[in-house]
């Protein structure tokens, strides 16, 4: 069973999302700001990291530089989930490491076949 | 797979709210400004409009878009921070939460303000906003062909981000049927390879009629930068031809294709059709209309979110009486005479685990009171603005715990006390010059615990409640007779009585229907008391004492004849056996009992329950003198009990409403005992002597008329 990380503030969106995949028959573990997902992304191994850009006390672009600095996220697909739809948003994620994006407003379905396209 | 998406709009809707909280107060801070402030109050806006866009409030996201683009600006610095701007986005966070509470509510609201504070901040934004929003529509649509011929050379680092060209390929396999070469030309030698690097090349074909460049493009949209791409419409004869053109050391792998025989190469011309794939982001709805949302969601019985510390310590103490409870059944296995200490030991213990079990679970229903302070920054800088006074707020304790439903009812006579210290109680600064006060006005929320109670203070340093005034109005209204001796407490007090207001005229934040007599009877119903302190000059302060929670009662059991009745202890003002000399009987039925310089009336509780009682004399009685509604009076019962915490299970629900009574318990022996509802007793007892008072006057117009 593939495991996700999903990092969001929001709990509504968190909780939208982590129902999703583990409807979709994925394992998830969720953190609510970057700091928290960095930590919890050190205690074992993940096959996709989701992460919402603007958090409190670390955001998704450190958090996503922070985690391809450890060697199990080397190659690990992150995706950045934001609502910031302008390019240089999306510059700075992939600056920072992210595989892609997923910009709000989404649907589950819109989610699922997202992440289909990072995770065998 | 659909999920159902109403399932997580409760959440939602707690998020805006706190959300909202946080931009309000933070709005109102932002005056010093920093960037930490206005970051945070950015978060909280974008985390509304992420949401409500996914749940599918597109008027909240709309609007929202604007409040976030505004302070966009401000973050960035592109615009200063203004009082214009705070103005303005205060308002925007009143908007904001119109459109949340219709949602919650799952009511219309009023369309005009929200339009009004759209235009408002249309207007500042106008001028530079102009390209934002468009950003990311699909600039154009680009021809269909019925192949495509795609080369992929991605940077050798591609893999580093997450990336796999196979899940790239697997995707534009579903946009058609598709035809994978792999160029191994910058293949290194096995010596020289990086294992971390990607050093293949593809030139892909796919095959369909309905494809746009576009659709290709975005498989590829999260790498376009990290590979070069080109993406060719195929001419429709031969397209192998082309394939194998490139090189020969290609190998050609068939990419498996479920189902199907479509479009060969030498379909139809390229049909072009401008069917736009609607943008994710780019279409939000427009119409303000009503919302109607399939959520039961209501705010009660709503959801309370627990810190985890609370949790935990709940479960360990759990813990703990599972180890108490198997000590306890061990020692029960064979026991004998010799063990009863360790059973005295073992007893012990569990009522500590009960105990701390009991507050454990308490706490998990209790709140930071600043969930209801939180609004009175906001409320003081509209009063502030309004009165054109100069207010500050002091809030001190806003990390004092009280229940939740407490908390959730005293939330509006706070704010009628706070309004009123506003209003009445700070003078205007010409006044306050005069009187050698600064200028600025303070209001002090205060709020701390004390004794098993939580009291809030709202203090202010005003001009302080005119005594004569109040007693005069008194009299005028007919509250007091003039020969009343009061203390100056219980004039102040006055102004709580229904039908007082000393304010000369109406003022448009007080006294607009609910008056102080409403928040004394809401602090009531909650089962707490208040206070009014003041001094000429120098401020007044009201002093608001609730019970922690309204599930768990401190009360005193008594006894009356075989009954036992639970008084709630922040009623008893003293318990004492009463002296045969201060008792006195003025006529008839009526007992005083005088208690220091104060004459209280004597209830009788086996007289008002008709029971029988172990005596029926007031000489021998033990009199528990409780207070209620600035009223004394003595209880008359047979003996005190114990003092303890008790459960309070309502007689409504069970049974119906017995007055006097407010509720039951059970006790430690199974028992069943009624608590006494203080300000209820106090009625019925006046009740019953206005009556006796009424028959004997009635009685005596007959006699005198049969004279």
């Amino acid at each position: 069973m593939a495991k996700v990380l999903v990092v969001d503030d929001s709990n509504s969106i968190r909780d939208m999302v982590s129902f999703t995949l583990k409807g979709a028959g994925y394992e998830t573990v969720e953190a609510s700001n970057g700091q928290e997902g960095l930590t919890k992304a050190q205690s074992g191994a993940f096959d996709l990291v989701i992460s919402d850009v603007n958090m409190p006390i670390m955001d998704g672009i450190t958090l996503c530089q922070e985690l391809r600095k450890l060697p199990s996220f080397k190659f690990t697909p992150i995706l950045m989930l934001t609502t910031e739809s302008s390019t240089d948003m999306k510059m700075k994620g992939k600056a920072a490491g992210a595989t892609g994006w997923l910009v709000k407003p989404f649907n589950p379905d819109k989610l699922l076949s997202t992440i289909k396209r990072v995770i065998r | 797979m659909s999920v159902d998406l109403s399932q997580f709009i409760p959440t939602f809707l707690e998020e805006s709210y706190e959300g909202l909280a946080l931009m309000e107060s933070s709005l109102l801070n932002l005056e010093q400004g920093d960037d930490e402030t206005i970051n945070s109050i950015f978060r909280a806006a974008h985390s509304i409009k992420g949401g409500a866009g996914t749940f599918g409030f597109g008027h909240v996201t709309d609007f929202t878009h604007l409040v976030e683009t505004l302070l966009d600006e401000m973050r960035d610095g592109r615009r200063e921070i203004r009082s214009e701007e705070v103005e303005v986005l205060l308002e925007s966070v009143d908007c904001m939460r119109l459109m949340i509470d219709a949602i919650q509510n799952e009511t219309d609201y009023d369309n005009s303000s929200i339009d009004v504070t759209s235009e408002k901040l249309e207007l500042l934004l106008s001028g530079s906003l102009s390209d934002d929003t468009g950003a990311d529509t699909p600039v154009e649509t680009s021809k269909n062909a019925s192949s495509w011929q795609i080369i992929f050379i991605p940077e050798h680092h591609l893999v580093q981000t997450g990336n796999d060209p196979l899940l790239l390929f697997n995707a534009l396999e579903d946009l058609g049927e598709l035809k994978v070469n792999a160029i191994v030309d910058s293949l290194p030698s096995l010596t020289e390879m990086d294992v971390e690097e990607l050093y293949l090349q593809w030139e892909l074909q796919l095959f369909s009629d309905s494809v746009t460049e576009q659709d290709i493009r975005e498989v590829f949209e999260w790498v376009e930068d990290e590979c070069e791409l080109e993406v060719t419409p195929v001419s429709f004869d031969e397209p192998e031809t082309e394939s194998t053109s490139l090189d020969e050391t290609s190998e050609t792998a068939e990419v498996k294709q479920p189902n199907d025989e479509t479009p060969s190469p030498e379909v139809t011309a390229p049909n072009i059709e401008p069917e736009i794939t609607p943008s994710p982001a780019g279409a939000p709805v427009t119409e303000n209309k009503e919302v109607k949302v399939a959520t039961k969601a209501k705010p009660e019985g709503g959801s309370i979110r627990v810190g985890v510390d609370k949790v935990d310590s709940l479960i360990n103490l759990v813990g703990e009486l599972v180890i108490t409870q198997s000590m306890l059944s061990e020692l029960g296995n064979d026991f004998d005479l010799s063990k009863v200490d360790k059973l005295t030991a073992g007893l012990e213990q569990l009522l500590q685990n009960t105990k701390e079990l009991q507050e454990s679970v308490m706490r998990i229903r209790m709140l930071p009171i600043s969930f209801a302070f939180n609004r009175f920054p906001r409320l003081i800088h509209d009063l502030a603005k309004k009165t054109g006074k100069d207010i500050e707020l002091i809030i001190n304790g806003e990390n004092t715990e009280l229940d939740k439903t407490v908390m959730e009812q005293i939330g509006d006579p706070l704010v009628h006390l706070v309004r009123n210290a506003v209003d009445h109680g700070i003078e205007t600064a010409e006044k306050r010059l005069a009187a050698g006060k600064p200028e600025k006005g303070t209001v002090w929320l205060d709020a701390y615990h004390q004794g098993g109670n939580i009291v809030i203070e709202i203090k202010d340093d005003g001009g302080g409640i005119n005594r004569d005034a109040v007693f005069n109005k008194a009299l005028e209204k007919g509250l007091i007779e003039p020969t009343t001796n009061l203390t100056d407490n219980q004039v102040f007090e006055l102004i709580l009585e229904p039908g007082f207001s000393t304010a000369k005229e109406v003022s448009d934040i007080s006294g607009r229907g609910v008056g102080m007599d409403v928040v004394k009877k809401n602090i009531q119903a909650l089962g707490g008391r208040i206070q009014v302190d003041s001094t000429p000059g120098e401020g007044s302060t009201f002093k608001v004492n609730l019970p922690l929670t309204l599930a768990i009662l401190d009360g005193q059991l008594v006894r009356v004849g075989e009954e036992v009745f639970v008084v709630p202890l922040i009623t008893i003002v003293e318990s004492l056996q009463a002296k045969s000399e201060n008792i006195n009987r003025v006529s008839g039925d009526m007992i005083l009992y005088r208690l220091r310089d104060e004459n209280v009336p004597v209830i009788p509780i086996f007289q008002l329950f008709n029971l029988p009682a172990d005596s029926q004399d007031v000489d021998d009685s033990l009199l528990v003198v409780v207070e209620a509604d600035g009223q004394k009076v003595g209880l008359m019962v047979d003996d005190l009990l114990a003092q303890q915490q008790v459960v309070i299970k309502s007689l409504k629900d069970n049974y119906q409403d017995v007055s006097g009574v407010s509720g039951a318990t059970i006790l430690g022996d199974g028992s069943v005992a009624m608590i006494l509802d203080i300000p209820g007793i106090i009625q019925m007892a006046l009740d019953i002597a206005n009556k006796k008072q009424k028959e004997k006057q009635l009685k005596m117009q007959n006699e005198g008329a049969l004279i």
